[in-house]
């Protein structure tokens, strides 16, 4: 049953990534190119995913998933510097791309070879990450 | 165009309301890199089934609509380089922060999440200057 609801979570934000326009990179970098032809619509949808979540996360109080022990621990409150320089690096791709994971996969099917060969860097980069990040974590205890 | 912003919304609403049958349902966060980077390095390897299915229909149901309107274009650049280091940047980046768009964005700021907010403020910061660097500086993009 798990699974079921995980294909049909998988439709349904694909659904929602391709109706708002965010697997066209024009629009993404549309939304992010403020000193250009400003282009709004990522504020909308922003706005409408965060607010269905915002309803969900006040209904998890004192309550248990439907199929699970217990929602997942509350975010912790430390930044960090992983969370720092990764979200920058996510944000350079995302830039020059106008893909963020989401949409990436969602896109597959109809982005050609370039959204194949987007999808396979994404993947390696993914490979190195861990390594990556147990680096940064060393230079922690160095400095 | 005005349509824009209305599919925005309702595209929006579409992609919450996941979010949220996730969390209410399964337990879990609907987070894209979070997903699929559990997958490639193995620590979801307890839930692989889900991640599966979760990406199956990530894949199949904007599949059959863009079939049915007639094809749907993601308007990528051709060149490969920018493409390729993208791709790199995406996959590292999202896997070092723990999240992206959908994770830190959606799931993070709507539980007003410290994290997910200062995850968001960077990753926009960096694309807004990466696009500005690179489309009006040095026209590459």
């Amino acid at each position: 049953m798990r699974i079921l609801i995980a294909l049909f979570v998988g439709a349904l934000f694909g659904l929602g990534l391709l109706i708002s326009g965010m697997t066209d990179t024009t629009k993404v970098q549309g939304w992010l190119d403020i000193f250009g032809d400003w282009d709004p619509t990522l504020a909308f949808v922003m706005g409408g995913a965060i607010l269905p979540m915002a309803l969900a996360w006040h209904l998890t109080k004192g309550r248990q998933p439907v199929l699970a022990k217990a929602f997942p621990a509350p975010p912790s409150p430390s930044v960090g510097k992983k969370l720092v320089i990764g979200s920058t690096l996510f944000g350079m791709g995302w830039g020059l791309s106008g893909l963020c994971p989401g949409p990436a996969i969602a896109s597959l099917s109809f982005g050609g070879v370039g959204g194949v060969a987007f999808v396979t860097a994404m993947i390696a980069g993914m490979l190195v990450a861990p390594k990556l990040g147990h680096r940064l974590d060393e230079m922690t205890v160095a400095v | 165009m005005q349509s824009d912003w209305i599919m925005g919304l309702l595209g929006g609403g579409l992609i919450g309301t996941a979010a949220a049958i996730l969390l209410l349902v399964n337990g879990r966060i609907m987070g894209a890199s979070g997903i699929i980077g559990g997958l490639v390095d193995g620590s979801g390897r307890s839930d692989w089934t889900e991640r599966v299915a979760f990406l199956g229909g990530l894949i199949i149901a904007p599949g059959i609509v863009a079939l049915m309107m007639g094809g749907a274009n993601t308007q990528l650049t051709n060149n490969f380089a920018v493409i390729i280091v993208a791709g790199l940047l995406v996959g590292v980046g999202t896997r070092l922060a723990n999240g992206c768009t959908s994770g830190h964005g959606v799931c993070g700021i709507s539980r007003l999440s410290l994290r997910g907010i200062v995850a968001t403020v960077f990753y926009i910061g960096a694309g807004g200057l990466t696009v500005i660097v690179f489309k009006h500086a040095l026209g590459v993009i």
